[in-house]
């Protein structure tokens, strides 16, 4: 908009601009004014008649609404968080201009944005770290009037941005997070999270872990010291023991740790049948690689309760084959949900690889949001919550999911798998066997055990 | 309490681990000591030297080949950065120094990051890396135990130049006194750059021997470089040997923290260092004077 820049273009220039600007402004108001008279006549009013909350309705005036995505694309966790920007880049993509998988759900076919209105987005580095991220998303609040926020990876940033989003009324569907905290003594009424908590991925594994490799087995776990290790250690602990296993040790690691030796050594000597490493990303990798040269993967069997996103990838089927885990989504899942396949080959066809399990969460996070607007009939957020709460399924690419009111998790299955040797890859990228795919609702905690208490819309 | 094969072990994992950092931090001492430069760029230069081994082992099967273009790369790193960017930085306040210095390392990581992406590189170990060795109370990884042997041998290179050659009789002068050496006659500058361009290639043939054993990641140099400034605080400001006995002190702090409480070892190693300072203001080995 030329009108409005301020370049300096010489005394001239300026002296005519200003008379444009004068005129312009003289216009706007007059349109301004008929449409006060139009709408307070017949028209019906739709955003109107919403008090102010947040960036509502500040957001929502132009031609289009902003989503800002917090990405790590630096640090520990940065190679999700590219998967994830990628996933993110396609699901604005579908929304604005329609795709096979858009087409499938009833409230988003037309495919030209939500409500009408284009989104519009940018994604932020948050170095993996709460304070960039809450910086990032308090510049997409104040700046861009964002009217969502997505992406978080890391619980203690996606628990720092979802607090932040109550406070300042805007909705944080959140990105990666396994940590029980997100949705249970942490949880927000802006919050909503798409992956299985620790306590979901947990009692969905410990049955299979039980038939897998045993019932009297001693358990060595390595820990990232932060809320989404610990939840994990909990909710891993409480239902191997419940299987009958035994736990002989946790060694708590910083997250960023580089040289696991010392941690890996006193695993080593700790005398257990089964290795549980909670570490996540660059760190699952790094002390994926060193226990492997320390004998502790030939010596003992080899479960990562989450599977990071590029593990395999990384480090290869040679080391990660016979690993047991879950994931909140495995690519071949395509041969049990129509939308996931429609997803693989639309995110294959540009980006060159299958997509993974990050880049999932943003893309159904945005689809299932942009249904939950489209029913609320307005970008207002207690309505978008409410319909979020209303329990009302929505087909994606995990199957037909919708979200708990009380805890705001996503109800959705988690697949329980296991590397496969690189003599029973069928491709490239072929690193996992779903062993099970268990329905969420089976998994999910009794709600009075959450520990959530869920603030109000307003405050 | 743990038995004497699990504090074997942890004490022999802390000589492994220590013999790593005593050479990275005893290149950061010595750039430290002698131009009075903080060089936060120093964890930079050690993911550099692990991405040149990647770069290097994905064409070639010779280590050695690796080791040598990687010390190569970050001695001719240090150069241009001394020659371009760092002495003109010489006469600063300490803060500008920080900060191009730390500017710097952004730089290098976000390049590294734009050219490799932010997966992590699969970096093989070497044929005769393979393997573990029995001691009896413990089993350790081979090549750990031999890159023991590796930074022995480089950490001895390095005294050899900086105590035997005319070159490090100049650089240990400029450590203790520069004003003097220069009011001497000697080129005092060129001294420096040549301590950066060792300080940068020893930090860059760490990173090489490291490559092996972790993600090579572009940020995998930031635990390192925090680690080594606790190492050349204990040991003392621009002091080679403080570098080597610190590098071990806290190798062994770190590993055998783990065996009580593996949640302390990364405080325990600020603790000892607080230590230090109270009862040594200047570290083990430092003396008046230094920067």
């Amino acid at each position: 908009m030329s009108i409005w820049s301020s370049d300096n273009d010489g005394m001239f220039a300026k002296a005519k601009r200003r008379l444009t600007r004068r005129n312009v402004m003289k216009a706007g108001l007059g349109v301004g004014a008929a449409g006060l008279l139009l709408r307070s006549g017949t028209l019906p009013a739709f955003a109107e008649d919403k008090p102010a909350l947040g960036t509502y309705p500040a957001g929502t005036t132009g031609s289009s609404v902003f989503v800002g995505g917090v990405m790590p694309l630096t640090g520990p966790y940065s190679s999700s968080g590219k998967d994830m920007q990628l996933g993110f880049e396609m699901a604005v993509d579908h929304l604005n201009n329609g795709s096979p998988i858009t087409e499938q759900i009833a409230t988003l076919k037309k495919g030209k944005g939500v409500l009408g209105k284009k989104i519009d987005f940018q994604v932020a580095d948050s170095e993996t770290k709460p304070d960039p991220a809450v910086q990032a998303a308090t510049r997409f609040i104040r700046d861009n009037k964002a009217i969502m926020l997505t992406g978080t990876v890391n619980s203690a940033v996606s628990i720092a941005i979802e607090k932040l989003g109550q406070r300042e009324h805007v909705i944080v569907m959140i990105g990666n997070s396994g940590s029980n905290d997100t949705t249970g003594k942490d949880c927000q009424r802006y919050g909503f999270r798409a992956q299985p908590s620790a306590y979901m991925a947990a009692k969905a594994l410990a049955p299979v872990l039980a038939k897998q490799l045993g019932k009297t087995i001693k358990a060595a776990y390595l820990v990232p010291d932060y809320t989404y290790g610990h939840s994990v250690y909990d909710s891993m602990k409480q239902f191997t023991e419940q299987a009958g296993w035994k736990t002989v040790n946790e060694q708590l690691v910083p997250l960023g740790t580089t040289d696991f030796s010392s941690y890996l050594l006193n695993i080593g000597n700790s005398g257990a049948d089964v290795f549980v490493n909670v570490a996540f990303g660059a760190d699952a990798t790094s002390s994926t690689k060193q226990a492997d040269q320390f004998g502790i993967l030939s010596k003992m069997k080899y479960v990562v309760p989450n599977i990071s996103q590029f593990q395999a990838k990384e480090l290869g089927a040679k080391v990660m084959g016979g690993t047991y885990g879950t994931q909140a989504w495995w690519w071949t899942e395509q041969d049990k949900f129509p939308l996931a396949k429609l997803f693989v080959e639309e995110f294959e066809k540009k980006n060159s690889y299958k997509p993974r399990w990050g880049a999932t969460e943003v893309y159904v996070q945005m689809l299932v949001w942009a249904d939950a607007v489209e029913r609320a009939g307005s970008f207002y957020p207690g309505d978008v919550i409410k319909a979020l709460e209303s329990g009302q399924k929505v087909n994606s690419i995990y199957g037909e999911v919708y979200y708990r009111a009380g805890d705001h998790q996503l109800v959705r299955p988690v697949p329980v798998m296991v590397g496969k040797k690189p003599d029973q890859m069928k491709s490239p990228e072929d690193f996992f066997d779903i062993l099970e795919l268990v329905p969420g609702e089976q998994v999910l905690p009794p709600l009075d055990q959450t520990g959530c208490k869920m603030p109000g819309i307003e405050s | 309490m743990p038995t004497l094969a699990q504090f074997l072990s942890q004490a022999f994992n802390g000589i492994a681990l220590g013999s790593l950092l005593s050479l990275i931090a005893s290149g950061l001492s010595i750039i430290l000591g002698t131009l009075g430069v903080l060089n936060f760029a120093h964890g930079a230069m050690f993911m550099l030297g692990a991405y040149a081994a990647f770069v290097v082992l994905n064409h070639s099967d010779s280590f050695a080949l690796a080791l040598a273009l990687g010390a190569l790369l970050l001695f001719v790193f240090g150069w241009v950065t001394e020659r371009g960017l760092i002495r003109f930085y010489y006469r600063r306040p300490k803060e500008d120094q920080i900060l191009v210095t730390f500017g710097l390392g952004i730089m290098m990581v976000e390049a590294v990051h734009y050219i490799f992406g932010g997966l992590s590189q699969r970096v093989p170990l070497p044929s005769w890396g393979e393997g573990i060795v029995n001691f009896g109370y413990f089993i350790y990884p081979l090549y750990r135990v031999e890159a023991i042997g590796i930074v022995a041998a480089l950490l001895l290179a390095f005294y050899v130049v900086l105590y035997r050659t005319r070159i490090g009789l100049v650089v240990r002068a400029g450590i203790e006194d520069p004003l003097m050496v220069e009011l001497l006659g000697t080129p005092v500058r060129r001294a420096f750059l040549i301590v950066f361009c060792i300080g940068s290639m020893a930090a860059g043939i760490a990173g090489v021997i490291y490559a092996p054993l972790a993600a090579v990641i572009p940020n995998m140099g930031e635990q390192f470089l925090v680690q080594c400034f606790v190492v050349v605080v204990i040991g003392g400001l621009g002091s080679f040997p403080g570098a080597v006995v610190g590098g071990l002190v806290v190798g062994e702090i770190l590993s055998l923290t783990t065996l009580f409480n593996p949640a302390y070892a990364q405080a325990a190693i600020y603790a000892v260092m607080t230590l230090v300072l109270i009862v040594r203001p200047r570290g083990l080995f430092g003396t008046m004077g230094r920067a």
